[in-house]
């Protein structure tokens, strides 16, 4: 039974390790906001996610200590840290900061222009 | 497995300090934002290794803590970087 629990342990901690790891080289390496918000978000997420698992699973296996923060603490962060990657790429747009030379396409311009010449219209009646 | 923990504890807050690069010479603001969000989202994780190595539940609470105030930051940064207020007075907006 403790090998179990340890091995449950220790591969939730490591996995969670490994994507803590490949954030800090995303943010450090790739060349924009919108990509370093986008290697921020989902692999910081997943990271601390797997490292509250193991630490869940310690408590409770080691321990015999079923803890509720932590599940809800969990929860709490796989609902509110994509939003706030979200809106920091969405801050980042539109404060005008440029993507960088190898973006193709860039959809959102028009529609940005579009809703602000529709407010100002609607400012202006 | 305490040897383990510790080493993990480690490589966290070594990230943590490559993080902190990003945020000492980001290009822009929203840089210096992504980066503290990833080092507030590290601390949490940094702090259930330091419950396992002191072997108490006490700091369970902290984690639920940390997690509110990054996400309250972050929400209330953003909107003052892309609309140069937090708090509005027009309703129209």
């Amino acid at each position: 039974m403790t090998v179990i629990a340890n091995i449950l342990i220790v591969t939730s901690i490591l996995v969670g390790l490994i994507f803590t790891f490949v954030t800090m080289i995303g943010i450090l390496r790739l060349p924009d906001v919108y990509t370093r918000a986008h290697a921020a978000s989902k692999s910081a997420t997943l990271g601390v996610l797997s490292i509250l698992l193991g630490v869940f699973f310690h408590f409770w296996l080691k321990e015999d200590h079923f803890s509720i923060s932590l599940l809800l603490g969990i929860v709490f962060l796989f609902i509110t840290s994509p939003i706030g990657g979200h809106l920091m790429g969405r801050a980042a747009y539109m404060s005008g900061v440029k993507p960088t030379d190898l973006t193709v396409g860039d959809d959102l311009k028009e529609a940005v222009k579009e809703a602000r010449e529709q407010n100002m219209k609607r400012l202006k009646d | 497995m305490m040897t383990f923990i510790w080493v993990s504890l480690i490589l966290v807050v070594l990230s943590m300090i490559g993080i902190m690069f990003r945020v000492f010479r980001g290009p822009s603001v929203p840089d210096r934002l992504i980066a503290l969000d990833g080092i507030g989202v590290m601390l949490i994780s940094a702090i259930a290794l330091i419950s396992i190595l002191f072997d108490t539940a006490f700091f369970i609470d902290v984690i639920l803590l940390i997690a509110i105030m990054s996400f309250i930051g972050t929400v209330s940064f953003s909107k003052f970087i892309e609309k140069g207020e937090i708090i509005e007075r027009d309703r129209n907006c």
